[in-house]
């Protein structure tokens, strides 16, 4: 069943994949972040309560459910790194934490300044805001493991360890809003049935989330690339490459 | 898969079951902890599954919908009162209902309006007319998760109008 993805466990092979890929990515970053975004900010109408201060959703949503997706993804390599030994999966793991790390970063700045003006306050300890901030930790936490030991392959050991333990908070995170009473409010776009917002407003936000989960699909396959590349310098297929790219 | 596969496999998922039990079981015991807020109601009927109720002189917060109609403002400085209740979905406000009295003095949050969910932090007080009272000393404006453009709230019948400020009312919080 797997048979398709055996080839990929070799360096090289996945190297030239991602360098059919990666245009690929970039150009529908690029188409759909700037429909979105364009139609995100100067068109979609303004909400009747907050007014354009809304518009920050369009960035806080995605880059807050992104980073709970870069997550999983991290956690699905370690696994198979921790299980089946590929050490490809390490890579993509080391790849994807600072990617991660930035989307959190990012949910947490854009939520602070929505919060100030509409909740009155730019941070509350409440479950939702917290587990969020855990979140960025455990980035912070595995990118120092991935970057803590000389030997890469005990460094992937430690920081896959951590990330599949850190894994119990997605779900704290993605149902806080449900399970306790918070600040934050419930789920807009992923409520089963209708999302509670308008479609003039939702189809922009479609695009722009679509938008973003490319872009970081195009930052984390470059990441991965320079991951590939450095942590295979010694073989000859790299050699090669360089001296190609050399002479040119 | 081979038996040396299978065995780190069975390693990590029962360390991840281990873990996710030790969670689910911290989170439980804590649960009423993590809450953010008292609702009106626990206020004066206690927590549904302990029945603990907050004392009087206690600092909490409180979180509820402003009770339309609810809402006083004294025309000279920026203190204000208000009622909250139970939030309840489909939201609708009953004489019945458990109500606290908020006292607070600043600005408001944007989104403040009557209708609105509000968290205030502040000391529970007993005051005989009224009954049990916050004195507020931060009052937040929670939002929900509903987005609309103006002109299907106004069709909907959803009051936006923000609470402004005389010049008057200002004066000395500059």
């Amino acid at each position: 069943m797997w048979k398709f993805l055996h080839p990929y466990a070799n360096p090289e092979t996945t190297y030239h994949f991602t360098n059919k890929l990666l245009p690929w990515l970039i150009a529908l970053a690029a188409l759909f972040l700037s429909i979105g975004l364009v139609w995100a900010l100067l068109f979609a109408p303004a909400d009747y309560q907050q007014g354009d201060s809304f518009r920050i959703f369009y960035v806080h949503v995605p880059a807050a459910s992104l980073s709970m997706g870069i997550y999983v993804s991290m956690a699905i390599a370690a696994l198979s790194s921790l299980v089946w030994q590929l050490k490809l999966a390490d890579a993509s793991a080391a790849a994807m934490a600072p990617v991660g790390a930035a989307f959190t970063a990012i949910a947490l700045i854009t939520g602070a300044a929505w919060g100030k003006p509409m909740w009155g306050t730019w941070w509350i300890w409440d479950a939702r805001l917290t587990s969020e901030l855990i979140l960025l930790f455990l980035y912070l936490g595995v990118i120092a493991l991935h970057n803590a030991f000389e030997d890469k392959n005990l460094a992937g050991k430690a920081a896959g360890i951590l990330t599949l333990v850190g894994v119990i908070n997605i779900p704290i995170i993605k149902y806080s809003v449900d399970w306790w009473n918070t600040l934050h409010q419930g789920s807009t776009v992923s409520k089963i049935g209708k999302p509670s917002m308008s479609l003039d407003m939702l189809w922009p936000f479609i695009f722009s989330f679509l938008g973003f989960s490319f872009l970081v699909g195009v930052i984390i396959c470059l990441r991965f690339r320079n991951e590939i590349l450095a942590r295979n310098s010694i073989r000859p297929w790299v050699r090669e490459l360089v001296e190609k790219s050399v002479v040119k | 898969m081979n038996p040396r596969r299978k065995k780190r496999l069975a390693i990590v998922a029962s360390i991840l079951i281990g873990i996710g039990a030790v969670a689910g079981l911290v989170l439980f015991a804590l649960s009423q902890n993590i809450d953010l807020f008292f609702t009106p109601s626990e206020i004066t009927q206690g927590k549904k599954e302990t029945g603990v109720k907050p004392s009087i002189g206690q600092r909490i917060r409180i979180g509820g919908l402003v009770v339309p109609g609810s809402v006083k403002r004294d025309p000279e400085s920026l203190k204000v009162s208000f009622q909250l209740s139970d939030m309840t979905m489909p939201i609708e406000f009953k004489e019945s209902d458990p109500k606290v009295t908020v006292y607070y003095e600043g600005i408001l949050p944007d989104l403040f309006r009557e209708g609105q969910g509000i968290v205030a932090n502040g000391i529970l007080a007993d005051h005989p007319p009224t009954g049990l009272s916050i004195e507020a000393s931060e009052v937040l404006a929670k939002h929900d998760e509903n987005y609309m453009p103006a002109e299907l709230a106004e069709a909907a019948g959803q009051k936006h109008e923000k609470a402004g400020y005389s010049d008057k009312q200002l004066q000395g919080t500059k």
